[in-house]
């Protein structure tokens, strides 16, 4: 992918909420040193559990939040002070949408429309993203995932370089999931710097080229998808699921190093660097219980073993 | 990587898809007239607020007329009124009206995406003043025009200082509504702005002069924003004079208001 400067390039980022109340009016630090670059032509993922610090470092890269050390550069600019020639470079889909409820949606895309030179053409746009099927009703009778198909036409009514959407599949149905995702995909291939966050780890899995993965506020590890699930162990293989009869127990002593998680009455699922010996022992096990599992898959490292490692829980 | 699932655009005659040329921004004057618009018609759409920018005054202006209530103070009932419900108009629309949809419009994250526009904060807040101004003008022409038709003949040489304290008066009520709006939680904006419409309505100089009221309040109810314009527009459009205290209690209350929302005024 072509590289000239980053879209955008974070460095040391500090932001300080408060003071808060119910710490005796002290300062609560929500992001610790974030450090990112996003390229354009490239999808780059912040991926992260609810409230590891996503929402905070996409408001300081868009200017929506100051930061309080550090150094963000989107589109070599300082985004907090941001010109109108900058913003219109820069397309923005917030979390919570930011949709007037008693709206129509097609009027305030043409609204969103009117603030750019040369936008895109509205009907079109909306026909794309399917607004036309509910433009008549006002934004609060809209599905979820209809406010979220309106306000990504609103991040992109004004021809962007720079994309950021923020938990852009939250809420959406499995068709209004395919048309977000292919449009991203586009988007990328039309050579736009897309930057999302998520907490779901298919998204990041099909979506990024370059991911982020931010804990406690801060980005604890990064690299591709390939990148990042790439094992160091000779089988790489990481998890491990068994289906049994519902009622019998995996004493938890047995595979002490692997990470264990009842997942229906009877269906395991171990996660960690997995050998032969650990297969052995398993067998031997089920052998000593007198049982036969009814299904047994393996499958390499996933970003949620990775996500698993770094931070000691699971993401979801 | 996962690159490979790119969809080239090509592949969808017909159907624009950002080329990463990079937007423009519309103008200065475009983006605000724009979003004044905008603004302007959502208020006048709005029944609540039709009700409270012009059903109200409509009804209070008519009750005056009818009523022996501004007997005391001059000769026409109506030339003593209207000024009095202009400047009612005035609290209607920028104070309550304005507050109220600023508030609800935080609550929603909409003043955060469209500051992320090329309309930006200060966009947003001129684009406000516009709206103001656009809902103000139609009340003055409705209600102008209905106390015509009742009689009113306001004094010629007064029109223009009445319209420096009506943009005045608009600027100071304007910032206090920005100020509730951007500080309290939208419910509390909403109970606020009509109860300190209501109450200022009744006893703060607007529609009865501030110099009726009781001895012992008059100097605290005279420095009101209300007062202000209420007894401002009265010795312009009755008397024909810009009164200069009116006009300084004016703007002081319109630069504190301001300095205070800028200080205070949280987005989200």
């Amino acid at each position: 992918m072509p590289t000239t400067s980053p879209a955008l390039e974070i460095d040391g980022l500090i932001k300080d909420f408060g003071p808060v109340g119910s710490l005796d009016g002290r300062m609560v630090r929500v992001l610790d040193g974030v450090s990112l670059s996003a390229s354009h032509g490239a999808v780059t993922v912040l991926l992260g559990a609810n409230g590891a610090g996503k929402t905070t470092t996409l408001e300081c890269a868009q200017g929506l939040q100051r930061a309080n050390g550090g150094v963000v550069r989107l589109l070599g600019e300082d985004p907090y002070r941001a010109t109108p020639q900058l913003r219109a470079r820069v397309g923005v889909m917030l979390q919570d949408g930011g949709l007037p409820p008693s709206v129509r949606p097609l009027a305030l895309l043409r609204h969103v429309a009117s603030m750019y030179s040369a936008p895109l053409p509205v009907d079109a746009l909306a026909e794309r993203l399917g607004l036309d099927e509910f433009g008549a009703a006002s934004i609060r009778r809209l599905s979820g995932g209809q406010k979220q198909r309106l306000a990504l036409a609103c991040a992109l009514v004004g021809r962007p370089e720079v994309v950021f959407l923020d938990e852009p599949s939250a809420g959406l149905d499995p068709q209004s999931r395919s048309i977000v995702f292919d449009l991203i995909r586009e988007l990328r291939a039309d050579g736009l710097a897309v930057i999302l966050t998520t907490h779901l780890l298919d998204d990041a899995q099909k979506l990024a080229d370059y991911v982020y993965i931010i804990e406690g506020g801060s980005t604890v590890a990064e690299g591709t998808v390939a990148e990042l699930t790439a094992d160091k162990d000779a089988d790489g293989m990481r998890e491990l699921h068994f289906e049994t009869v519902p009622g019998l127990t995996l004493p938890p002593d047995l595979l002490p190093h692997l990470h264990q998680r009842e997942h229906d009455p009877g269906h395991y699922v171990l996660r960690g660097p997995l050998t032969a010996g650990d297969v052995a022992r398993l067998a031997e096990w089920w052998h000593a219980s007198g049982v036969m599992p009814t299904a047994i898959t393996m499958a390499p490292r996933s970003l949620e073993d990775v996500f698993l490692d770094i931070s000691g829980r699971s993401i979801r | 990587m996962t690159t490979g699932a790119a969809t080239p655009s090509q592949g969808m005659p017909g159907v624009p898809v950002p080329a990463a040329t990079g937007g423009t921004a519309a103008s200065l004057p475009t983006r605000v007239l724009r979003h004044g618009g905008y603004e302007a018609l959502a208020m006048l759409r709005n029944g609540e607020q039709l009700v409270l920018a012009i059903v109200l005054p409509l009804l209070a202006l008519t009750a005056l007329v009818i009523t022996p209530l501004l007997d005391a103070y001059g000769p026409s009932r109506i030339d003593i009124a209207a000024p009095g419900v202009l400047a009612l108009c005035t609290m209607s629309t920028a104070f309550t009206g304005q507050g109220i949809a600023t508030g609800f419009d935080r609550r929603y994250g909409v003043l955060r995406f469209l500051s992320t526009t090329p309309l930006g904060r200060s966009g947003l807040i001129l684009g406000k003043a516009v709206a103001v101004a656009v809902v103000l003008a139609v009340q003055l022409v409705v209600i102008g025009g209905a106390a015509a038709l009742l009689g009113w003949s306001p004094r010629v040489e007064g029109i223009l200082p009445a319209a420096v304290l009506l943009l005045v008066g608009s600027a100071a009520f304007t910032a206090l509504g920005l100020l509730v709006a951007g500080t309290l939680r939208p419910e509390a904006t909403l109970a606020v702005t009509n109860l300190v419409w209501i109450l200022l309505a009744a006893a703060g100089g607007v529609i009865i002069p501030a110099t009726s009221l009781p001895v012992a309040a008059e100097p605290f109810i005279s420095v009101l924003p209300s007062a202000a314009l209420g007894d401002g527009l009265r010795g312009a459009l009755v008397d024909g004079i810009l009164d200069p205290v009116a006009c300084l209690v004016l703007l002081a209350w319109a630069a504190l208001a301001s300095l205070a929302a800028i200080r205070w005024f949280k987005w989200s």
